[in-house]
């Protein structure tokens, strides 16, 4: 080979970099490990992290995944191809995205989806950008303080360097949801969107259509922030509210006719975490973000888009479409900097889905909706014990305690139970207030380890 | 190279017709659809959106390339072919028929500044080098 | 066939979902969903083979030859995949106590420290999720540096035309005016353009080198003087690490923030698309600013006040007090650029990444970038032997060069889009086409270090015969692929058509 390049040594092939930059030895790498020295590493790094009986969500939800999901996923033509931008030799990564796209449009009753973003998060961020793009003239986005405080911290460290201000709406301390006479000292005030979470950070179920039609009735676009296993159950965005848009949502640049087939309610854009269908829960990730919208504000989105259409023979096909919006094509003008996504994840989602089907969804999400209502109601038997909230709930609740939350988890998690996410730094005004979740994981068993754990922690 | 020579140009490869009642029509020149491909969208200005000239005010999306179509002088838009939201091709088939939008300009003058077709023709061929 | 169209209405997986529909009625009705989401209704076998048949529609490093350039397309190996998965390592919560995960960040601490010293760098942060985050994270920080200076003219970034469209995507979203730089006739950055670019209003420089052009930066060091003298930061894209790795390091040719596509240079798999990692490293001036969390080893150097932040209790109660390792919150570092993720990263792509380098150990680093570079310097000659033109034959490559089918397009109407397609038929992913934008017609080919001389020989010998195919039968050539699940497919009515989603219309 060195002889076919024309050099003696492989050394001369780095001849066009200046000798005093080289580097020397790696000193603190050490030497390689074969298989079974690295699994033999691994598996006592794994060992060390023995799981709990774990009742937290806050964003990362437990859920029995099939076996088959990730045997299908990490399939090798699954797991190491490359984005499909060949696509006569992508045909099975495209269309399992397209049929994504179909499940996610329809489960969140959207036009179009995109084929993932990284997470929820950073997704939140994306919506927020793309509803500014759409809207034109304000850079302020209403977001309450029922969002997830993960969320909102991504969110403000993403989009603070284009100068949108996001706007603290309050929560109202009977329900858990938006306090809705603090939003209405915004109507008719400057914003670009409304983000309306459903479920919301403490578990609580908003008014979706009260706030859609605020949204619309005050010239913002509709931001849902939703759990796509919730939507087997709860109504969809592209439902939410009965207020037509005030002013036709811009389909082009200032288009000032009506959207061709577009809904005139509804959110405008959905977005979240897909964690719940497939992902396990890793530590925090690999997870992936979803994001739907409606027709019109296709070509604002951010992401990859799979488009069906036809090849030289007629015979159907799949391909990426609508790159011209991304940064390979457009630059410093594209929606968003994102190109590797979630690709995988999204794989194991659909995999997921198809696996549990429009009945499977249902159960898995009614189910853990069930769980979580009893362990409520256990919880609450408990002297000192209380629901802080009254709004319905998903599958996730606040707890209020007589003791700081901190204290008490302590206590919980040397008996190997993991009960929820102490809410006093991101919500101090709540004092001794618990985030507790249960899914369809749990059993009765389960549920009353936990009010006995609970019950010991606080004595 | 088809480059009418009642028309007005810009270096970024517009064209510009003057009509009789003061108002201009813009689209882009055939030079501007061959380096663009197969034309899949045009997004049009806001009518009675105030422009200054050189203003970014539409964009023209092929399925490689999308490329923005700037005000060649100051004014307010009249007009918008929606035509094209239907039939963007039509740029391709027949670029100085498929107009995107109209024009009433600021100054009536401003027009006369613009590239006559001998200038245009000059600048796509310094492109070629 | 489309899943939707194997369903069956009412077939369903039994053993797949809880067994019995349990009651909602504390949520009111006005909340529930009234129509059935459009999901598939099929048994699992139907699935498994629907979806084992679809993965054959693939091409995959496993299955085929991917010299797809920018992208490294290397092997991945399956103990990364296996190891990572590993039942504890799945289950974790991310806001479990830090004490319950112990073994899961010492691997992303050591992970961190290999990532220092490979790149040079004074500080590590594992948390963005792919390399275009990593570039936000990275230019973040120099717009955070600047500000806490009070340095608030600098509002450019300069940025070559070679460059990765994620590059001037980036430093927009930013809020960043981006100023573009030429490229000189060897490939490399025109100095006198970047001199004339450069003054007060200089944020930083965004380079990737070796370039995407497959070319070492030579005057990186005058680069660096003309950057730094404006007082400007200057940003690494690591897309091409795996050209360098072991050899040079960023640090020391003078960058000041850098990301590592952990996805391309440490072997994590693509997946179709991601999920990546663009774990960024600093140069101590940019400490203060890293992305959160970091990994912190205690004792650490950096302050540790009393823990607070994110967890789930056991913090102050006894538990975290024993625990070596935990994550650096807001009250650790006050200026960081803040989180870029809900939680801590896509995880599950670090530890394949970190299994990767356990496996490669010092002496396996060095001779990724030997053996990449080897590969694509041999790749070069010998498709120049064929007649292929190559773009910068003055020039070494680095892991990846360009070859431009200009002269065959001109010779025989043959483009590099058809020498691609006609690839497919060989049984050969395509390398990269058209891009960079500045070679016309040209093929990025990558060839990866982990590809035997046998595999480049025969790559070399179907690039010949499409060479004679496109000379003799040039239609033939037009006309591919004839072999794959599809031929060539109708882009312009795929965009012009908008269909992104099944519709039950269709059926």
């Amino acid at each position: 080979m060195l002889a076919s390049i024309g050099v003696a040594e492989i050394d001369a092939l780095f001849d066009e970099i200046p000798a005093h930059l080289k580097s020397g030895s790696l000193t603190a790498l050490g030497a390689g490990l074969n298989e079974m020295q690295v699994a033999r590493l691994m598996r006592d790094c794994a060992a060390q992290d023995t799981p709990l009986l774990n009742f937290i969500g806050a964003g990362a939800y437990e859920h029995h995944i099939p076996a088959a999901v990730w045997e299908l996923t990490t399939r090798g033509e699954f797991y190491s191809a490359y984005t499909p931008y060949q696509a006569e030799a992508s045909q099975g990564t495209l269309q399992v995205l397209y049929e994504y796209q179909t499940m996610m449009a329809s489960l969140t009753g959207m036009d179009v989806s995109n084929a993932s973003l990284y997470d929820g998060a950073s997704g939140l961020a994306e919506a927020m950008l793309m509803a500014v793009r759409a809207h034109k003239t304000s850079r302020r986005i209403l977001v309450p303080a029922t969002v997830s405080p993960f969320y909102r911290s991504t969110a403000h460290s993403i989009v603070k360097l284009q100068d949108i201000e996001l706007v603290e709406i309050p929560y109202d301390r009977t329900t858990g949801t938006v306090d809705m006479a603090a939003l209405a000292q915004h109507a008719g005030s400057d914003f670009a969107a409304l983000v309306i979470p459903q479920p919301n950070f403490f578990g609580a179920l908003e008014d979706v259509d009260a706030l859609t039609n605020w949204a619309h009735a005050n010239g913002g676009l509709a931001i849902a922030l939703v759990n796509p296993l919730s939507l087997a159950l709860l109504k969809s965005a592209g439902t939410w509210g009965d207020c037509p848009h005030p002013t036709p949502l811009p389909g082009g640049e200032g288009t000032n006719e009506p959207l061709r087939g577009a809904k005139t309610f509804g959110a405008d854009i959905a977005v979240g975490d897909g964690q719940p269908l497939g992902a396990p829960l890793s530590s925090g990730g690999p997870y992936f973000g979803f994001m739907c919208c409606k027709q019109a504000l296709v070509r604002q989105m951010p992401g990859r888009i799979i488009g069906r259409t036809v090849d030289l023979d007629g015979k159907q096909g799949f391909t990426l479409t609508l790159q011209a919006r991304e940064q390979h094509i457009r630059r410093a003008k594209a929606t968003s900097n994102i190109c590797s996504n979630q690709g995988l994840m999204v794989t194991a989602a659909t995999i997921f889905m198809s696996l549990l089907g429009q009945d499977g969804l249902r159960r898995v999400a009614a189910a853990s909706h069930q769980n979580a209502q009893r362990l409520a109601e256990l919880a609450s038997g408990i002297a000192g014990v209380s629901v802080a909230f009254n709004a319905p709930t998903f599958h996730e609740t606040v707890l209020q305690l007589p003791k700081p939350a901190a204290e008490v988890l302590a206590n919980m998690a040397n008996t190997g139970i993991l009960g929820g996410y102490d809410l006093s730094a991101d919500y101090p005004e709540l004092g001794n207030a618990l985030l507790v979740c249960a899914t369809e994981t749990k059993t009765e068993e389960d549920l009353q380890q936990f009010v006995a754990a609970l019950q010991a922690a606080i004595a | 190279m088809n480059i009418p020579s009642e028309l007005k140009y810009t270096p970024s490869h517009e064209w510009i017709r003057v009509e009789a009642d003061g108002s201009i029509t813009i689209g882009i020149t055939q030079h501007a659809q061959e380096l663009l491909g197969d034309m899949v969208y045009v997004e049009a200005p806001a009518v009675g959106r105030s422009l200054n000239a050189g203003e970014e005010c539409a964009v023209v999306e092929s399925v490689k390339a999308a490329a923005d179509v700037y005000a060649p002088v100051s004014g307010t838009v009249t007009a918008i072919n929606s035509a094209l939201d239907s039939s963007p091709e039509a740029i391709n088939s027949a670029p100085y028929d498929a107009w995107i939008f109209k024009m009433q300009p600021a100054d009536a003058n401003a027009v006369n500044a613009l590239l006559d077709a001998a200038a245009y023709q000059a600048v796509v061929d310094s492109e070629a080098h | 066939m489309l899943i939707f169209e194997r369903s069956h209405p009412s077939r369903r997986n039994a053993a797949q979902a809880p067994h019995a529909m349990a009651d909602v009625k504390s949520i009111p009705a006005a909340l529930l969903r009234q129509d059935a989401p459009l999901l598939p209704e099929a048994s699992e076998m139907d699935v498994v083979r629907h979806y084992t048949n679809l993965s054959q529609k693939n091409f995959s490093i496993d299955t085929h030859f991917y010299p797809l350039g920018s992208c490294t397309m290397k092997y991945n190996p399956r103990a990364c995949n296996t190891l990572a998965m590993l039942p504890n390592f799945l289950a974790r919560h991310p806001l479990a106590p830090a004490h319950t995960g112990q073994g899961v960040l010492a691997c992303l601490y050591d992970l961190q420290e290999i990532l220092k010293e490979v790149t040079g760098m004074a500080g590590v942060s594992l948390m963005p999720m792919a390399g275009a985050q990593g570039e936000f994270a990275g230019i973040a920080m120099i717009q955070a540096y600047h500000a806490s200076r009070g340095d608030t003219a600098r509002t450019e970034i300069i940025v070559p035309d070679a460059a990765h469209g994620t590059n001037p995507a980036t430093a927009v979203m930013c809020g960043y005016k981006v100023r573009e730089i030429p490229t000189n006739a060897d490939g490399d950055v025109d100095l006198d353009a970047l001199r004339a670019a450069v003054g007060p209003q200089t944020a930083g420089l965004m380079l990737t080198n070796p370039s995407t052009l497959g070319v070492f930066e030579t005057h990186i060091e005058d680069i660096k003087h003309i950057i730094h003298n404006a007082g400007g930061l200057l940003y690494y894209d690591g897309a091409n690490l795996n050209a360098i790795l072991g050899k040079v390091k960023p640090g020391d040719m003078g960058f000041d923030v850098i990301h590592s596509n952990l996805h391309k240079t440490f072997a994590t798999p693509h997946g179709g698309g991601g999920p990546g990692a663009g774990a960024v490293g600093v140069a101590a001036r940019l400490l203060p600013f890293l992305p959160l969390p970091v990994v912190a080893k205690s004792p650490s150097s950096v302050a540790l006040p009393s823990p607070t932040g994110r967890g789930v209790g056991g913090e102050g109660a006894g538990t975290e007090s024993t625990a070596e390792y935990r994550y650096l919150t807001e009250a650790d570092l006050p200026l960081s650029i803040g989180h870029l993720s809900a939680f801590t990263g896509n995880i599950g792509v670090l530890l394949r990444a970190y299994i990767y380098a356990k496996m490669l150990g010092a002496d396996g680093m060095h001779r990724v970038a030997e053996f990449a570079t080897l590969n694509a310097n041999y790749l070069m000659a010998e498709l120049q032997k064929v007649g292929y033109r190559i773009a910068f034959p003055q020039r070494r490559a680095s892991h990846e060069f360009i070859v431009s089918c200009k002269p065959l397009k001109d010779a025989t109407g043959i483009s590099a889009m058809d020498v691609a397609k006609r690839l497919l038929d060989k049984g050969y992913h395509p390398p990269t086409t058209y891009f960079p934008m500045l070679v016309p017609e040209c093929l990025l080919i990558e060839p990866t270090e982990t590809e035997s001389k046998e595999t480049l020989d025969a790559f070399v010998a179907a690039m010949k015969e499409i060479w004679d195919e496109a000379h003799a039968t040039p239609d033939l050539v037009k006309g591919a692929p004839y072999t794959m699940p599809v031929r060539r497919l109708d882009d312009v009515k795929a965009a012009r058509e908008l269909d992104l989603t099944w519709k039950v219309a269709q059926a």
